[in-house]
């Protein structure tokens, strides 16, 4: 898997949340709370995880799923594993 | 020559790839079936878990069908559903519970009616409208596997739940006496606790996860959905073909022992 950049990771998280719960992609940005400010319920979240393992190839086990409160907190956790450098 | 060679397996309960369900469905394509999934609430999410089977692996995942196990519609419609995809079925794995938050996690003396009546509606009754719902696509006989969890004692928090299992228990004992001169045999796998979506969904989850590896005379390791996959497997296999109204205990043990 090569290493996505940060705005890669961010447009291919926005097209899964667009995709899943309807949100616009525009609006899923880094400092975006998934519950808190995008209304996304937990097994949405758990969808979207799904989607993001099988686009970037990483595994995001349930107890992790629980830390990843933002869209900033998701890219960083692909990006630890993909080894991705900050574009 | 697989267990399940050229069998139909219909597997409700594909939530995510801890799902026991989910570990039927990979096993029993394993054992050459051919497996029709149901899904609910979220379809789309069990259509991308699907892609995750030998079968989705290989490009041809398992067909999805939306089955809310209380909608009268749903249910009527579902062997014509299944149809277009088999011809019949062989067997069925129930793998479908619910209860609401205030019917688990300690509350039990302050548990309304109606939250009660829900989780015995999804998680006992469905065992019954699942399988005759699906009973016209059984002609020649089959067998029907639900997921069970030790409803003869009171556990932690399991609560109404188990009250729940324990209908689900006498439901498979009636549905072997009534089915049986079909030819359907009708058995439950009682598991020890697996860190499912749905277990872990349970408050106070993590007591029942932590008595359980002291207690198993064989262990208990609570990430291994396998031996209860398995289990299951084997009883929608034709190697129990005398046996329905049973429980099979897979929980390392501990049904079998005081302490």
């Amino acid at each position: 898997m090569p290493a996505a950049t940060e705005q890669e990771i961010l447009a291919g998280l926005g097209e899964i949340v667009e995709e899943i719960v309807g949100i616009p992609a525009g609006e899923v940005t880094p400092d975006k709370n998934f519950i808190d400010d995008l209304d996304i319920d937990s097994l949405s979240m758990v969808e979207i995880a799904v989607a993001a393992q099988d686009r970037f190839g990483v595994e995001i086990p349930d107890d992790e799923l629980r830390n990843l409160k933002t869209v900033k907190d998701v890219i960083d956790y692909v990006q630890g594993l993909t080894g991705a450098t900050k574009a | 020559m697989g267990l399940l060679e050229g069998k139909r397996i219909l597997v409700t309960g594909v939530l995510t790839d801890a799902s026991i369900a989910f570990h039927v469905a990979r096993l029993a394509e394993a054992e050459g079936a051919q497996v029709v999934l149901t899904a609910y609430p979220r379809p789309t999410l069990t259509e991308r878990i699907a892609r995750r089977l030998p079968s989705g692996l290989a490009g041809d995942p398992p067909p999805v069908i939306e089955l809310n196990v209380t909608d009268r519609d749903h249910l009527d419609g579902l062997a014509d559903r299944v149809r277009e995809h088999v011809d019949g079925l062989d067997g069925i794995m129930h793998a479908v519970a619910f209860a609401p938050e205030t019917a688990l996690g300690g509350n039990f003396l302050d548990t309304p009616w109606e939250d009660v009546a829900t989780a015995m509606h999804i998680s006992a009754y469905s065992l019954k409208s699942l399988t005759m719902a699906c009973l016209p696509l059984m002609k020649d006989g089959g067998s029907v596997v639900g997921l069970d969890f030790d409803a003869s004692v009171a556990w932690p928090v399991y609560d109404w739940m188990g009250v729940a299992k324990a209908g689900l228990e006498s439901t498979a004992r009636y549905l072997a006496k009534y089915l049986g001169p079909q030819g359907v045999r009708v058995n439950l796998v009682a598991a020890g606790p697996l860190g499912t979506m749905a277990a872990k969904s349970i408050p106070g989850f993590h007591e029942m996860r932590d008595i359980w590896p002291e207690h198993a005379p064989l262990g208990w390791d609570v990430a291994d959905p396998e031996p209860t996959a398995r289990a299951c497997v084997a009883l929608l296999s034709d190697w129990f073909p005398a046996t329905t109204g049973e429980i099979v205990h897979v929980d390392g043990g501990v049904h079998a022992v005081g302490a």
